[in-house]
């Protein structure tokens, strides 16, 4: 490490917003050339932290000093200014405009009046061999996969002229060989000369690329350490607070007969491109089934066509021998069938519901709940009060709006809903998506209870930590197909993620169509 | 719909109450401006209204309409649907109503009166829930829909009106027999044309609150309007209830529609341009931060001040037109609730900001 | 009359109608692409025709002859911008409901302008008689057939509108205002976190919108009615809307819409020359343009088009 004065330093942040500390008097240093891991759990304050930096919140208290100089980061444009930049993890593209009009958005090269574009093209594309990001200029937002679009991310503060980067949980959305190649970019930038923030919760990537690590918890700094000095436990348990065991407890499965079956089910969307292509899997009773993939290669589409939510074109969806395909969202859920969605907010509740009506919402047009076309609210509460109970969903009261409820609590009360009903499958989209430790766990194990109780899961998760611990069997789904079926003790990430990148495919079963 | 459970989750009364309050500061200023006397036209206003039983009865005349086009654009709205169409759909529902109240006139009256209203109210419903079945089976806006049948009511009911049932050498149809008149009252409002449309729109009202806290198919109007996506997960189907939503916001309209030829006019004009019960209805919903109650207390509002304004007009000489700035200055102020807020900031608010931190 | 000459014609009161619908679809263009929806332009269009008639009407008596228009049209700008300000402020701002922001609007309007009307002309309730705008035949053009008459025999602000298409189609699609008002507009907080200031960017499109829609009510009063009354404006700006819906919030997919409504509008003045239209009731001719417009919405245009971040105000803050 250099002697010069650190190119960030952070000292004694405190940002609050109403009912909370998000930051409490954080320090933090940032050295020329290095990649300096953030480590923190959903809530932990990186964001928050992070947004200051970048001049999208203010700090309470406490200062910034760039390359030993005190800064007032106040807009974005302060920060680009003083070579500041952010990759944020949910993409900040605007999905029909071009690579190049995305990169030079706020910065246009002119000629005359108009939007120099030729000239523009070409700073991209010297820009993307200069890193070896292998990016076409040309091409629409929309067209290109997620992978392409974190690079234009990166593009667009190279651009800038950024020499700090900021990595907001970069990895979230790659497939295990898209990692290896961000990794080897942020490798590059470092060997430019470039100094790189990566703020994650995943230990792995940190033991594989950081020079240091400062762990954060509740806001405060927990430590900082070097990471040639630790390990991934005790990096987990600073975070955490608390010793944590990444393998999830669970018993061998008493697997059962088949309960749901998709049978060559293809699907196209509105414009036409197929979307489920001949795919085919089984759920039997007694076991969770994985489905493993990178973001976009048809899970949701696939959630859909079992829930009723999408017509399928051709093929077969049955639950225990009962053809439901094409039948309407509330006949497969009186198929008994329960579905945890993976937008909670869009989805799964309706946030400006009390809790207590959320509770009956697939539920309320029955008895006891409905009484000759009016709804009886002392057993809806009833019942309310039960679930709350029982899922420990922290709720000053029943009458709250689900909206006021934290993350973690909304998802226990949409599992609590939907376990209660007491399904024969239960369908789980990114169950852990956006919780503390605490809660994954919870989550977790309730569906490892269920299928010890004998029922099919289907759980669909873009984590391959997720999948590899809780599943009993795991299928990958890649273009809508399935390309593979694996135990998980037969497996491990590299040929997982081969196969999730449609590079390897390995049929399990005689049920894998390939 | 998420932006006005903003609005009931804090300061329910309070902030109406002064955005009232600045409507009328608005409107003051306005009349200072052009060399009017507030004070005066205020009081020439209300004078107007309460002076006498004969005035006071034709406000309520004038309130009932904005009750039911009111309650239709809330309706609609607390399902996620921007009604902009009531107004056709009061045309409608008057033609429904001309049309059985003078063909079928020959049958007793406690037959065709029920019947015409009954009448009117469907066709009404019918009406909007064309637009409702365009936004849910195509997928196509409802602002633009209701908009175009609006012009489409206009002119159709004209036609029907010139057509079969022209008084002749008028703009305007016969008489219609069939009366919701509270004739009854005459002597005590002095002739003021009440008509049973009042209760129908209190009932109306009632309706709404029940229908819609209260019964299980409210219970899924409420959620499609809050998160249709969540709704269609549960299992609900969207596309229904946006088209009975419709349907019953045109239902109120058309009730509305029904009052005016039955009860005030007894006969129905050709139009020579649209006649506005709509608009005014979306003030009104707006206004009642679209609740049944808050509707009906803004209606009466809303009619207080512009069959009040004929009176400022009269005694203090300014333009009624001064009262369509007073109302859109409130809605200004309780859809810009920031404003008010920033107003009342020193006296109120500061205390509670404290607390929270 | 020959069916060349009527056909010119045709055109020609095809782009009268349609001159004012133009100049506020591309307002309603301006303000949606930046994400912020407008249904107040039947409001603003009344601000413009108040403006352009009491403008005009003190113009012309202070002289400025053939220019008394012109100068109504710049007050119709300047009053439709002050009156875009007041939907801009609660809806950027203060983060109001846009429709309902916009309906607030429209009601202002109707109440402001007719009080200014008879505050300013001594209770009567239009604005007296105006000369308003001559049609100007373009030297030799004006000559071909057809076109000639139906297109370069039109009023002014006809060859404005037609010249605003086409410039603020290169604005909107070749400059960096335009490329930095449509990012605003899908993708708030992608624009935000590049240094473009996203309420900035919606004030001006709010604004520019205003002035458009105030140049269209100028049209009416200055090429149609001569005065402004209540039945000014009604129901041309939500006509506006339809047109840049229909036109996928493109000022060239918009002018044709504009046209197409303009044209439906003319005809049925036409239609009415010929024997065979009077056995259909006129309601139902008036109807057309209303039916056609639902029809062709049933059965082209989707929604996918409309900007993303429409109707949303923008919080940085949000977490």
């Amino acid at each position: 490490m250099s002697a010069a004065a650190p190119v960030v330093e952070l000292k004694q942040i405190t940002k609050r917003f109403p009912g909370i500390i998000a930051n409490d008097s954080i320090s933090l240093t940032l050295e020329k050339g290095e990649i300096h891991a953030l480590l923190g759990e959903n809530g932990a304050g990186k964001s928050t932290l992070m947004n200051i930096v970048f001049g999208l919140y203010q700090p309470d208290e406490g200062s910034i000093e760039i390359d030993g100089k005190p800064v007032i980061i106040d807009n974005p444009n302060k920060a680009i200014e003083l070579g500041i930049g952010m990759v944020h993890q949910h993409f900040k593209l605007v999905e029909p405009f071009t690579v190049t009009e995305n990169i030079v958005l706020g910065m246009e090269p002119k000629k005359g009046l108009k939007i120099d574009y030729k000239s523009a093209s070409e700073q991209v594309r010297k820009l993307s061999e200069q890193y070896g990001l292998q990016v076409d200029p040309n091409a629409k937002i929309h067209d290109i996969s997620v992978g392409m679009q974190q690079r234009v991310e990166i593009m667009k503060t190279l651009y800038r002229g950024a020499d700090i980067l900021i990595f907001d949980e970069p990895t979230a959305v790659l497939t295990p060989q898209e990692i290896i190649e961000l990794m080897a970019i942020m490798k590059r930038l470092v060997a430019e000369g470039k100094s790189i923030i990566l703020i994650t919760h995943k230990l792995k990537e940190i033991m594989q690329i950081s020079d240091r690590v400062t762990i954060i918890r509740r806001g405060k700094v927990i430590d900082t350490v070097q990471t040639s000095n630790t390990n991934p436990n005790e990096l987990a348990e600073k975070m955490v607070g608390r010793g944590v065991t990444f393998k999830v407890d669970k018993q061998a499965p008493h697997v059962g007969q088949a309960v749901l079956k998709l049978n060559d089910v293809n699907s196209k969307n509105k414009d036409g491109i197929s979307v489920l292509n001949g795919l085919s899997f089984e759920v039997k009773a007694g076991e969770i089934l994985g489905i493993a993939g990178v973001d976009g290669n048809g899970q949701s589409e696939l959630l859909q066509a079992i829930t009723g939510l999408r017509k399928i074109d051709s093929g077969s969806i049955t639950m225990t021998g009962k053809e439901i395909a094409n039948l309407s969202p509330r006949e497969v859920i009186e198929m008994n069938v329960s579905h945890i969605p993976e937008d909670r907010h869009k989805h799964g509740l309706v946030l400006d519901f009390t809790v207590s009506e959320n509770m009956v919402l697939e539920t309320y047009y029955k008895s006891p709940y409905n009484k000759n076309g009016f709804l009886d609210k002392e057993i809806i509460n009833k019942h309310a009060e039960d679930l709350v109970k029982q899922f420990d969903v922290r709720t000053p009261s029943i009458e709250n709006m689900a909206r006021s409820l934290s993350g973690g609590n909304q998802q226990k009360a949409i599992i609590a809903r939907e376990i209660d009903k007491n399904p024969t499958l239960l369908i789980a989209a990114q169950p852990t998506r956006g919780l503390d430790v605490g809660a994954i766990e919870f989550v977790q194990k309730q569906l490892i209870a269920q299928r010890d109780q004998g029922k099919a899961v289907l759980l669909i998760s873009f984590e391959l930590d997720e999948i590899m611990n809780v599943s009993d069997r795991i299928a990958v789904i890649y273009e809508g197909q399935i390309v593979g079926e694996v135990f998980p003790q037969d497996t491990n990430d590299q040929e997982l993620g081969l196969m999730m990148a449609g590079s390897l495919k390995r049929g399990g079963n005689a049920n894998a169509k390939v | 719909m998420q932006r006005f459970k903003k609005i009931f989750a804090t300061d329910v009364y309070i902030v109406p109450l002064v955005a009232i309050l600045l409507g009328f500061l608005v409107g003051a200023i306005v009349m200072i401006v052009g060399g009017y006397n507030p004070i005066e036209a205020y009081s020439a206003l209300f004078q107007r209204v309460f002076g006498s039983p004969y005035d006071f009865g034709e406000a309520i005349r004038e309130m009932t309409p904005l009750m039911l086009t009111g309650l239709a654009v809330a309706f609609a709205f607390r399902s996620g649907l921007f009604n902009i169409g009531a107004d056709g759909q009061v045309i409608i529902g008057m033609t429904a109503a001309s049309v059985i109240g003078i063909k079928f006139a020959g049958l007793p009256m406690f037959i065709v009166v029920p019947l015409s209203v009954i009448a009117a109210g469907l066709f009404g419903g019918l009406y909007a829930g064309i637009a409702g079945y365009l936004k849910a089976k195509r997928g196509i806006n409802e602002v633009i829909t209701t908009i175009m049948l609006n012009w489409i009511a206009l002119f159709l009911s004209n036609y029907i009106v010139r057509t079969f049932l022209l008084l002749p050498g008028q703009n305007r149809s016969e008489d219609i027999p069939a009366s919701l008149s509270m004739t009854f009252l005459n002597s005590l409002f002095d002739n003021a044309r009440l008509h049973w449309g009042t209760f129908i729109a209190l009932g109306a009202a009632t309706f709404f609150y029940i229908f819609l806290w209260k019964s299980k198919q409210g219970y899924e109007m409420r959620a499609v309007g809050l998160n249709p996506h969540a709704a269609e997960y549960a299992g609900m189907n969207v596309g229904r209830n946006v088209i009975k939503a419709m349907f019953i916001s045109g239902v109120f309209a058309g009730l509305a529609g029904a009052g005016e030829v039955l009860g005030v006019f007894h006969y129905q004009s050709i139009f020579a341009a649209s006649p506005g019960y709509g608009f005014d209805g979306i003030a009104v919903a707006l206004l009642g931060l679209t609740h049944p109650l808050g509707v009906i207390l803004a209606a009466i509002l809303y009619g207080t001040l512009t069959y009040g304004s004929a009176g400022m007009s009269f005694g203090a000489d300014v333009p009624p037109e001064l009262i369509r700035i007073v109302i859109g200055s409130i809605i200004f102020f309780i859809a810009a609730q920031g404003i008010v807020r920033w107003v009342l900031k020193p006296f109120y608010f500061k205390r509670k900001k404290e607390k929270v931190l | 009359m020959d069916v060349l000459t009527l056909l010119g014609q045709l055109l020609n009161t095809t782009l009268v109608f349609s001159t004012a619908l133009i100049f506020a679809a591309l307002g309603g263009i301006f303000s949606e692409r930046s994400g912020v929806v407008n249904i107040g332009l039947e409001g603003l269009m009344m601000f413009g025709a108040f403006a352009a008639a009491v403008g005009g009407y003190y113009a012309q008596d202070a002289g400025f002859g053939a220019w008394a228009p012109w100068v109504g049209v710049i007050c119709a700008i300047v009053v439709g911008a002050l009156g875009s300000l007041i939907h801009a402020v609660a809806s950027i701002t203060f983060k109001a409901d846009q429709t309902i922001s916009g309906t607030v609007i429209n009601f202002l309007a109707a109440g402001s302008t007719l009080y200014m009307v008879k505050l300013l002309f001594e209770g009567s309730g239009e604005t007296p008689l105006l000369a308003g705008f001559s049609k100007y035949k373009v030297p030799l053009l004006s000559d071909i057939p057809i076109i000639g008459e139906g297109i370069f025999s039109s009023y002014p602000t006809t060859y404005l509108a037609i010249v605003l298409v086409i410039v603020i189609y290169f604005v909107l699609f070749k400059t960096p205002f335009g490329l930095r008002l449509r990012a605003v507009g899908e993708h708030p907080s992608a624009a935000d976190t590049l240094g473009v200031n996203v309420n900035k960017m919606r004030y001006i499109g709010v604004i520019l919108s205003g002035m458009l829609a105030g140049i269209g009510g100028a049209t009416i009063t200055l090429t149609t009615t001569s005065t402004f009354a209540h039945n000014t404006i009604s129901g041309q700006g939500f006509i506006a809307i339809a047109a840049m819906i229909f036109g996928k919030w493109n000022p060239v997919g918009a002018f044709g819409a504009a046209v197409f409504f303009g044209f439906s509008q003319a005809i049925r003045n036409y239609v009415q020359l010929f024997e065979w239209s009077k056995n259909i009731p006129q309601e139902f001719i008036f109807m057309i343009p209303y039916v056609l417009t639902i029809i062709v919405l049933v059965s082209a245009v989707g929604r996918s088009s409309a900007p993303k971040a429409l109707g949303q105000p923008y919080d940085p803050g949000k977490r």
